[in-house]
């Protein structure tokens, strides 16, 4: 009787062990949607090495301890355009509260982005990612997205639309070290 | 749940049908029919007999054939509905809302409906995952269920068999013969001819072959897992790449889908056949359809980041140059770029003139790079000329300003500064394809010159990691298909029973017609009794010759 018993139990176990293990697999299936790892909130921000329209090389490491608000844009996109005045106005202010804005220009040409930037007179960092490794990097789809990375370094948050000047604010502010 | 013990002293788990050891008809439905059903060799099949447990519910839900066909059948249905309107990837949109829109303007409720229950990504969908979850849960437990209990009473067969067995078998025959021992003797020896398998009992023979056949449909099952699993290992990051990018001359760029690596485009060659080269074989369908394609090549410079280089830094190194062509995919560590598409003269270069609008005296020209431009051209002779504004896709006038749709320069515009020792503060033109605005008379105008064009690559990385496992799957798959096919599981029993008749008695799983001619190329060689096929009697009756009495 105690045999049986006992082999009743093993195939319970089994049995319940097989169908988790299945029914993990399901979940799993469901919920890993991206053959790309797509960057999210509380991701570590991904290092790169960037030139600006001066020539100064930018790692995004170099800013560790400070809040980067990384901006990708392209000059074509009216809400990127909409956006950067606001940009300039806090820019200087928040360098000095340890948030610096950097923005990424998605492989325009070089003089493209310096009309811009004397038409629109813009001071802050404009870096060139001439191959658009940074563009794929970050997995860039809509312009402008919007990345707020803290001063440790991880991803806070993802905005994939224009933004205005309170948002942009409030942004700045959320990322400014403590 | 109490073990079945059988007359012959064996027991039996809960549930059997026929005794695993002598096969004596056990349950009341196998003691009254007339023919067994020797599916699973009457044995108990586990999911029928053990239901208490919430875990042994689910485990008897997927067990079940009828679920596993349903669940089939569900999938067939859905896959064919998503065929109905066109699946996301072939809409020109990006966000929910514009697919939405897309869907609801073309296909009204109902594709709205399509979007909504998930139809339009439907490989992608939470519940066709499910559905293909639980067809691959269906085919584990199923397996197991049957395949175990299989083995089992397979293994433990014993050679003789009950004569109420015998006579349950499809095929059957009983009677005397003038010697026993000689006619046991020489069938034995003719079915070791035929390839059988023999094991004897004294008076009793089991003649078997082609058991492994019967493992066809589990083989074949485990082919489907490891397919499945195949497939799984998509869906993790670094396994499966499949990307498209196109790749202008003379641009470089990062690779789509293979971080690391950047590729430059020296030059794309589209080859028409001539009339001269392929009049033989391509002569007529030159004549009809004006131009067939010989080659599409892109020469491209592969080049990789430095050892520790962060994304993005100018640190490359080049590995390679490759002329891609179609079928001859650029290799490099895992991955393959491909050939797939091109675009033809897209606008490279400008060439503009400055005139001297009174005299028409030019003032030298210069070059317009589209995609890398300069700030000044320098024409010599003290003039020059500045560009105030780029519009690479010039799409009129937005809030007073020239405004470009796209980075692409499909139509270019541009603001120039001429500076002429006539003028040294300089006049301003804008410049756009046959157009020029001036804000107020100038004395010199830009002259579109000339123009040159360039080509596009359209070429897709893949990479797939997963390749060997799905042909593993499908080899083991196909194994399992061909064992469970071309081979059939027989079993010939004979016997003496207590009275001196001669019993015989045959199954197989499938082609009963060959198992009769065999047994009557039995018959020829060994003097046993005739036999009659149950599910065809009429058939067989006449072409024997022997005791057929019985019968009647």
């Amino acid at each position: 009787m105690a045999k049986k018993k006992n082999k009743k139990k093993i195939r319970l176990i089994s049995r319940t062990a097989l169908l988790l293990i299945l029914a993990a697999i399901i979940v799993y299936a469901i919920t890993s949607t991206d053959k790309v790892k797509v960057l999210a909130e509380g991701d570590k921000a991904p290092d790169f090495e960037l030139v600006d329209l001066e020539g100064n090389e930018h790692r995004l490491s170099d800013y560790k301890g400070k809040g980067v608000f990384l901006n990708f844009w392209g000059t074509w996109c009216p809400p990127c355009k909409k956006e950067m005045p606001h940009m300039e106005d806090l820019y200087k202010d928040f360098e000095k509260k340890g948030v610096h804005i950097l923005t990424v220009n998605v492989g325009e040409p070089k003089v493209k982005i310096e009309l811009f930037r004397d038409d629109m007179d813009l001071s802050f960092p404009m870096l060139w990612d001439k191959n658009k490794t940074v563009m794929d990097l970050y997995n860039i789809k809509p312009l402008p997205t919007t990345f707020l990375i803290d001063a440790e370094g991880t991803i806070t948050r993802v905005i994939k639309q224009g933004m205005s000047e309170e948002q942009i604010y409030e942004y700045l502010e959320s990322i400014q070290p403590k | 749940m109490s073990k079945i013990i059988c007359q012959c002293g064996h027991e039996n788990p809960y549930g059997t049908e026929l005794c695993e050891k002598c096969g004596r008809p056990l349950s009341d439905k196998a003691k009254e029919s007339e023919v067994v059903d020797m599916r699973y060799e009457g044995s108990s099949r586990r999911s029928q007999t053990y239901k208490s447990s919430i875990v042994d519910k689910i485990w008897n839900f997927f067990s079940s054939v009828k679920i596993g066909v349903s669940i089939i059948a569900t999938i067939l249905i859905a896959s064919a509905i998503g065929t109905i309107f066109p699946q996301k990837f072939y809409v020109p949109a990006t966000t929910p809302e514009g697919y939405l829109e897309y869907y609801e303007r073309l296909y009204g409720t109902a594709g709205k409906l399509y979007y909504e229950l998930g139809f339009y990504d439907m490989y992608n969908s939470w519940w066709f995952k499910i559905l293909i979850g639980m067809l691959a849960t269906s085919i584990i437990i199923a397996s197991i269920d049957r395949v175990v209990p299989l083995y089992k009473s397979l293994k433990k067969q014993r050679t003789r068999r009950h004569p109420s067995f015998m006579k349950r078998q499809r095929i059957y025959g009983e009677g005397n013969v003038p010697n026993t021992g000689e006619s046991l003797a020489k069938a034995e020896e003719k079915l070791k001819a035929m390839h059988y398998n023999i094991k004897t009992e004294k008076g009793a023979i089991l003649a078997e072959k082609h058991r492994f056949s019967r493992w066809g449909p589990y083989i074949n099952h485990v082919g489907l897992i490891i397919f499945f699993a195949g497939v799984l290992l998509r869906g993790i990051p670094g396994f499966y790449v499949d990307e498209a990018m196109w790749l202008r001359e003379g641009e470089t760029r990062n690779i789509t889908g293979a971080p690391g690596y950047v590729l430059e485009n020296k030059k794309f060659t589209l080859e028409n056949y001539t009339k001269e080269e392929a009049e033989e074989v391509f002569g007529e369908a030159l004549d009809k359809n004006g131009v067939i394609a010989k080659s599409y090549t892109t020469d491209v410079a592969l080049y990789k980041e430095d050892e520790g280089a962060l994304p993005g830094s100018d640190k490359l190194k080049k590995v390679q140059d490759y002329s891609i062509v179609v079928n001859k995919p650029l290799k490099f560590d895992g991955y393959n770029v491909f050939q797939m598409d091109y675009k033809l003269d897209e606008l490279k270069n400008m060439t503009f003139n400055l005139v001297n609008k009174a005299s028409a005296e030019s003032l030298g020209d210069f070059t317009v790079n589209l995609s890398d431009p300069e700030k000044e051209y320098d024409l010599g002779n003290g003039s020059s000329v500045s560009m105030l504004g780029f519009y690479p896709d010039y799409d009129g006038i937005k809030d007073g300003e020239p405004y470009s749709k796209s980075p692409v320069p499909n139509n270019p515009a541009f603001i120039f500064q001429m500076n002429t020792p006539e003028k040294p503060e300089g006049e301003k033109s804008f410049v756009a394809i046959r157009q020029t605005l001036e804000v107020e008379e100038n004395d010199y105008a830009i002259k579109f010159a000339a123009a040159e064009t360039r080509n596009i690559s359209g070429l897709t990385i893949r990479k797939d990691k997963t390749l060997y496992i799905l042909l593993l799957g499908g080899l083991v798959f196909m194994i399992g298909v061909i064992q469970g096919m071309y081979w059939q599981h027989r079993r010939v029993w004979i016997q003496e029973d207590t009275e001196g008749h001669l019993l015989i008695a045959a199954h197989t799983n499938k082609n009963w017609f060959s198992l009769r001619k065999e047994l009557d190329t039995l018959r020829e060689s060994a003097d046993l009794p005739a036999y009659i096929d149950r599910q065809d009697p009429e058939l067989d009756k006449p072409e024997q010759e022997g005791d057929e009495e019985i019968w009647t």
